[in-house]
């Protein structure tokens, strides 16, 4: 039973971790544009294909495909937002929520049309085989890509608190009028943010590829979670973003474990529901 | 109450007229589907203006409402062999009354914060019927054949009678959008919208006036609910509690004009028939053609036509005049 407990830790808290990474880029463009990406799952998506094709027809590992997958998905990322978000940001809140749905809808059926709604499966990766720390077992895919997740994460938040262009974007966030008048091109931090935050999920993607399926209507299921986390940790806040990617990995995996595996998701929403009728700004929000 | 000028009626008498005959010159029992389609989810975007619209409340599980309604008279029906006409109103009351247990905490609730906590709990009741076994589980529930008849609420030659009560419904609902909008309570819903605060300090109690938005809007979208059981026959979590029904009907709302009584209305007759005919024309299963064209208008949508469809006629109208 104690075995059985810590392997349930363990678990939720690996799952967790990849909420974490997945929310980070959501909580970012939502924090500075102060718009809701539900395209954010399909990007997702992208990033698992991207890194699944780079293996299958140039058999390179997906933890090289990483850089790859990063600067394909920041260009993406930027290029929509260029192309399409920039245009309804001034128009009425509810063009705000749907523009990003259309395009979750057209992203994941180009994948159907393209690729089908089969399920894949990477074959074998560098990273394979299982960890066994006393009587819990750990695979290592899964342990690697929250490592992963983890560095990133921790990059995201140097690169945000430590350069000129990070202090910009949180600037931004706080204050997007006075961030104009110190000079700051709020118009360029904005598509770099969004371009951050496909990038993020973009990454996001690659390590998922390792232990997950992969087909086009992936992004639905780790959306919905993720903009939980994002509600949840605070809006705007990656710090807040993190720490709610693990706690909803362990309520899902705590949740399946004491009552029963079918409602696990519907604990983590009861879970959120619950959390902001107490706090509605969420956890670390202001 | 406004006074309504010629210029208004003879547009809208007319339209209703040519609605009333449609089906008895057109025989092709899939344009009469389409038809019931469209009365079906201009209802529930109606009902979604109601709070979405007036009061500001961006609903994203709208289908959980449906779901209740469409559940709560089949398995009463089922069980107990209640009539639907008791069912209907029961499902209304029954969605009316977890809307008021939901709503009251998210009280707090604005903007994106709202629409996620919609989809979550939209979310939540979707898995709860989906692994329920009293109602069914994921198999869903089938209704029992009975003689047809009105009381029985069963018609199974013709979809015409389907097709009249459907488009009762809609009017009742416009009817009842109409009294909402026109009244106190809808002035008190726009200041809502437009501001908790300032809504707040001119007297208006916001907590028990959106809960009247989200119960209105509930019961309705859980009569179209019944009244789909009992078209189709069968139900499921995974036709009537689908997120992509949620959005469907806030798309609907949009692309008419989201806060005009009209406008959902003209939603869904642009939307649901383009979608239909689209389906049968390219939708051979799995290739996504369609949700591929349907994602994309979405898109274009929003980037020009943000305002709705309603508002573009109105200018028309207006420039014409």
């Amino acid at each position: 039973m104690p075995d059985q407990l810590i392997q349930q830790l363990m678990d939720g808290l690996l799952i967790g971790l990849m909420y974490s990474l997945i929310a980070i880029g959501l909580t970012l463009i939502w924090g500075v544009m102060n718009i809701v990406n539900f395209a954010h799952g399909e990007f997702l998506m992208l990033g698992m294909f991207t890194s699944f094709w780079l293996f299958t027809l140039y058999g390179i590992d997906p933890v090289f495909s990483i850089p790859i997958c990063f600067f394909c998905m920041f260009l993406f990322g930027a290029l929509i937002y260029r192309f399409i978000v920039s245009k309804v940001m001034k128009g009425p809140m509810l063009a705000q929520l749907v523009v990003t749905f259309g395009l979750s809808i057209f992203i994941s059926n180009l994948a159907v049309y393209f690729w089908t709604p089969d399920f894949r499966l990477l074959p074998a990766t560098m990273l394979q085989g299982t960890l066994h720390v006393g009587g819990i077992d750990l695979g290592i895919p899964k342990v690697a890509a929250s490592i992963g997740s983890i560095i990133a994460s921790g990059c995201m938040f140097l690169f945000l608190k430590r350069t000129k262009t990070g202090k910009a974007i949180l600037a931004t966030e706080m204050d997007r009028e006075a961030a104009l008048l110190m000079g700051i091109n709020t118009e360029r931090i904005n598509s770099l943010s969004f371009g951050i935050g496909a990038a993020l999920v973009g990454v996001a993607g690659a390590f998922l590829s390792i232990f997950y399926y992969v087909y086009p209507q992936v992004g639905g299921l780790f959306g919905t979670i993720a903009f939980c986390v994002v509600a949840l940790g605070g809006f705007g806040s990656i710090e807040g973003a993190f720490i709610a990617g693990i706690l909803v990995g362990l309520a899902q995996t705590l949740g399946g474990f004491f009552f029963d595996p079918a409602y696990k998701y519907a604990i983590v929403f009861m879970i959120y529901l619950i959390t902001i009728w107490i706090r509605p700004q969420g956890l670390l929000g202001w | 109450m406004r006074n309504f000028t010629v210029r208004q009626i003879i547009p809208a008498a007319v339209v209703l007229a040519l609605l009333i005959i449609f089906p008895l010159l057109v025989h092709q029992s899939f344009a009469v589907h389409v038809m019931i389609l469209v009365f079906m989810f201009g209802m529930l975007g109606v009902a979604w203006n109601i709070m979405g619209g007036y009061a500001g409340m961006f609903s994203f599980g709208q289908a959980a409402f449906f779901g209740i309604g469409a559940y709560t008279s089949s398995y009463l029906s089922i069980a107990y062999g209640i009539n639907p006409w008791i069912g209907l109103i029961a499902g209304g009351c029954i969605a009316a009354l977890v809307a008021a247990a939901i709503g009251y905490p998210c009280s707090n609730l604005r903007g994106h914060y709202f629409a996620i906590a919609s989809i979550a709990f939209a979310e939540i009741v979707r898995i709860v019927f989906n692994n329920w076994q009293l109602v069914g589980a994921a198999e869903g529930l089938s209704l029992p054949i009975k003689n047809e008849s009105f009381a029985n609420f069963l018609f199974n030659s013709s979809k015409l009678p389907y097709y009249y009560i459907m488009l009762a419904f809609l009017l009742i609902s416009l009817v009842v959008c109409y009294l909402v909008a026109t009244s106190k309570m809808g002035y008190y819903f726009r200041a809502i919208k437009e501001s908790h605060k300032i809504a707040e300090v001119l007297g208006v109690n916001v907590v028990l006036f959106r809960l009247f938005a989200i119960m209105i809007s509930a019961f309705l979208s859980a009569v179209v609910g019944t009244f789909y059981a009992q078209y189709i026959l069968y139900i499921d979590p995974g036709s009537v509690m689908l997120l992509a029904i949620s959005i469907q009907i806030v798309l609907i709302s949009m692309l008419g004009g989201a806060g005009s009584i009209m406008g959902p209305v003209i939603g869904a007759a642009i939307l649901i028939p383009a979608s239909e005919y689209t389906r049968v024309a390219l939708g051979t299963r799995g290739t996504g053609v369609d949700m591929l064209i349907y994602g994309f208008l979405i898109t274009l949508i929003s980037m020009y036509y943000p305002e709705g469809m309603w508002r573009l006629f109105s200018r028309l109208g207006k420039k014409s005049t």
